[in-house]
């Protein structure tokens, strides 16, 4: 298993399930969750968090800045 | 507690934050539909402000369209503009604060259809102002009626069987053409459908807002977007066509980085 580097937090209500991040993550990190928020979008949420980067490619192509990510350094 | 919450948790600290949304973004949900790019564009403008420290010297001018609501989001100074018009307020704000840094946000029912005479005359004065530019070829907010930017048989609910040039016309390029005008300074087409096109965005929307603080002339920034809704697809789907289609008619890059051009070769010579 690939150590856990990055993380990131998705604010489920902001969020209007575009899948847009899931298409831009590059470590297949995201995923659409089967659960819907308030609003009735399916909300992105962490499928495999242990193959986040913190790369912020998800944060970048957000429409509704409901991404935040945090990073460090890998553990050795 | 799983041993892999609890490594997430211990990632998820202040001192590790990578990215988290601009202040200058106000908690108000945006009212876009899910994929839009107009809330990517919104939030680069933010960010371009943040960064630049000039939050209490911007002044926005809102268009007619979608992204009317602009004020809700980003916390700086905005005045709304009548349908077409915001360049023409735009002029009026900075000549009357040349200090400030004065911005217009408009989409191209707004710029390339009933502002077209606006945008080109104060695009032609060389106002030293900035003009974002969201171009997705099709009317949103009223439904997905044809645009002027509308591609040659692309459907709209105005053009069902596709536009027809003998009925319709042809797309109008306008970045092309003001890229002709003397008064331009930087005028670049942009879009944001990857991370790499997002960060070259950001890049162009905080060059313009340089070129205005050099007083160099007008700086126009035209992002390629999509409308899922308008479009009929999904926004990934959105994002493909536009790739497919949007791009081989609306190639992006920059098309003018001159500043604006020397009185004198305009003069008379007696």
């Amino acid at each position: 298993m690939a150590k856990v580097r990055g993380a990131v937090v998705v604010d489920n209500e902001e969020c209007k399930g575009c899948n847009l991040c899931v298409v831009a993550c590059p470590t297949q990190t995201l995923a659409l969750n089967r659960n819907v928020n308030n609003k009735g979008y399916h909300y992105s949420y962490m499928e495999n968090p242990e193959n986040c980067t913190g790369c912020t490619n998800c944060s970048a192509v957000c429409p509704d800045s409901c991404i935040t990510v945090y990073r460090t350094k890998a553990e050795h | 507690m799983s041993v892999l919450t609890e490594k997430i948790n211990a990632i998820i600290k202040p001192e590790n934050l990578v990215y988290s949304k601009s202040p200058l973004l106000n908690d108000d949900s945006m009212h876009y539909c899910p994929g839009c790019s107009h809330g990517v564009v919104h939030r680069l403008i933010a960010e371009v402000i943040d960064e630049m420290g000039i939050q209490e010297e911007t002044i926005g001018v809102s268009p007619v369209g979608c992204a009317v609501f602009a004020y809700n989001y980003i916390d700086i100074d905005w005045q709304e503009a009548a349908h077409g018009r915001a360049p023409a307020v735009a002029t009026g704000i900075k000549r009357v604060m040349p200090e400030k840094y004065v911005f217009s946000y408009q989409g191209d029912g707004d710029l390339a259809a009933i502002g077209t005479a606006e945008t080109f005359h104060a695009v032609n004065r060389g106002e030293n102002i900035v003009m974002i530019f969201i171009n997705n070829a099709i009317y949103g907010m009223t439904g997905g009626q044809m645009a002027p930017t509308t591609l040659v048989g692309q459907i709209t609910s105005t053009t069902p069987h596709g536009r027809n040039v003998d009925l319709n016309g042809y797309p109008l390029k306008i970045t092309e053409l003001l890229a002709q005008l003397p008064g331009a300074a930087f005028v670049t087409r942009q879009s944001v459908q990857t991370p790499a096109a997002v960060r070259k965005t950001k890049k162009a929307i905080r060059k313009a807002f340089e070129i205005q603080a050099q007083k160099k002339g007008t700086a126009f920034v035209e992002v390629v977007s999509t409308c899922s809704s308008g479009w009929k697809l999904s926004p990934v789907a959105s994002n493909k066509w536009m790739e497919e289609n949007m791009f081989p008619q609306y190639p992006l890059g920059d098309l003018k980085d001159t500043g604006r051009a020397d009185a004198s070769l305009y003069k008379v010579k007696g």
